[in-house]
């Protein structure tokens, strides 16, 4: 058995993997639920287990993709390994005018 | 299929696993004499409640259809109900009378608590001797009418409780057995797929109809529901926005198409899954659905929701380690090993389907067990 996965994506075409466990800055590894497939990461910052990692570079103003489909925008520039929370995207549905 | 399953067979037929002899409020007024009853007959079940006297137009008949389908829930075999004054009372006790199992009524006005408390307590007695001899008999899994809703939701909810909880949904409506599902603001973001999923344009339009006046509501009141939703509890587990929560949430729904649209506290003339139109609020949403004859929750939690219902037991599933880790006696089912890839989704819809059985086959669930009774009645508006 290699390493103890870190985080787990939905389809591997999301943009973000949500933690299993309480994961620590640097080497991670993530796998994708439909494909099975696993790949490695660099997390920049702690990230608690249930919280989000960015697996692609998003932009200000990007759809953030889960489950395959749009849940969020970004509301500032998202590296690759950083937490994505309500601190850099929100609600694409609801937002106060 | 024979899969050694028992219940209670009511007189109209339909089938519930628990045997419970019910003292049921018209009003917040009766409280007082229902829980008094409650107290001289201990094996009953006093249920109380806050709303019932000046309630108008469609608030009122909300209120009225959920009281008799508590009332005629099959989970109930007998029904002592209380009112104020005789014609709301008279109301609430024909509706359930209509199922055939006995129903005893007493009004409080020109009678008194204490008189309407000892007079109760008799009648309560007798129905509970009577009842402690219906036997259980073998029932067929369809039969067994099952709803559903998450609560306390994160991250993990969406990658293993609901997902599981999909599992038995899919299994259920398989063995043609009918689902009620509901959540309507918590849809938001996904409501596409469920609208995609029904089964023909009337059944869409229908839901789509109980989806734009919820959200039209919201909007009315000059504000969106980011205060709300998500919650600060799916925050601090992970959850960023609406619309990944309702992935999460419709994650749980299974893969089947939706055959009806419910109205709050409707009860479903079709099997397989039916979406009814609730409040996502927890008690409020399981009280509509055991309303609408649901004998059985499936209840999927990331955070730990510690939800119960006085006549539907509740089973709760987490896959966060640390819920089941802290709040073990509020967990019926860990599911936490998905996350950690220990077995598969189908291993854990197995586990969930034992644990669902041998529920309905009597065992008390958590919740049953350390006496969560959450009752709830939707207020549509304010009263006159």
């Amino acid at each position: 058995m290699s390493e103890q996965l870190a985080f787990l994506a939905h389809r591997q075409d999301d943009m973000v993997a949500v933690a299993v466990r309480d994961v620590a800055v640097g080497h991670a590894e993530y796998a994708s639920l439909d494909s099975g497939i696993r790949r490695s990461i660099e997390v920049l910052e702690p990230i608690k287990l249930g919280h989000k990692v960015a697996l692609v570079q998003i932009a200000e103003g990007d759809k953030v993709v889960e489950y395959g489909q749009n849940v969020a925008v970004a509301t500032a520039d998202i590296a690759v390994g950083a937490l994505v929370h309500v601190h850099n995207v929100r609600s694409a549905r609801w937002q106060l005018a | 299929m024979a899969t050694g399953l028992t219940g209670y067979r009511r007189p109209d037929g339909k089938v519930g696993i628990r045997n419970h002899v019910v003292i049921l409020a018209v009003d917040d007024l009766s409280n007082t004499a229902v829980e008094g009853i409650g107290r001289l007959v201990p094996g009953t079940l006093a249920i109380p409640h806050a709303y019932g006297r000046l309630q108008f137009g469609e608030d009122l008949e909300l209120t009225f259809r959920t009281l008799i389908g508590t009332g005629a829930n099959p989970n109930v075999a007998a029904v002592v109900v209380v009112g104020i004054e005789p014609s709301w009372t008279d109301r609430v006790a024909d509706g359930i009378a209509v199922t055939g199992k006995p129903v005893v009524r007493l009004s409080i006005e020109r009678y008194g608590d204490i008189n309407t408390i000892a007079a109760g307590a008799r009648e309560a007695a007798r129905l509970l001797q009577d009842a402690s001899e219906i036997q259980r008999v073998p029932v067929e899994r369809h039969e067994v009418m099952l709803s559903i809703k998450c609560g306390e939701s994160d991250t993990t909810s969406g990658l293993g409780s609901c997902p599981t909880t999909a599992q038995a949904v899919d299994r259920m409506v398989e063995a043609n057995g009918t689902v009620l599902f509901g959540e309507t603001t918590e849809l938001t973001g996904g409501e596409h797929l469920i609208a995609a999923r029904c089964v023909d344009d009337k059944v869409r339009d229908k839901f789509q109809g109980f989806y734009d006046n919820y959200i039209e509501m919201v909007v009315a009141q000059g504000v969106d529901l980011l205060g709300s939703q998500p919650t600060q509890g799916n925050i601090r587990g992970g959850l960023s926005t609406i619309e990944e929560k309702a992935m999460g949430n419709i994650a749980k729904t299974g893969t089947k198409p939706v055959v009806d649209a419910l109205e709050p506290a409707e009860a479903p003339t079709r099997q397989g899954l039916n979406f009814m139109d609730t409040s996502s609020a927890a008690a409020e949403c399981i009280t509509l659905m055991a309303a609408a004859g649901a004998v059985i929750h499936i209840f999927p939690t990331g955070q730990g929701n510690v939800i119960g219902n006085p006549i539907e037991p509740v089973i709760k599933l987490t896959a966060n380690p640390l819920t089941a880790a802290t709040m073990g006696e509020h967990i019926d089912l860990d599911v936490s090993g998905l996350l950690t890839q220990e077995y598969t989704l189908a291993e854990a819809g197995d586990r969930l389907m034992e644990v669902v059985d041998r529920t309905i086959n009597g065992r008390l669930t958590c919740a049953e067990a350390i006496g969560h009774q959450e009752y709830v009645i939707t207020k549509l508006y304010r009263s006159a």
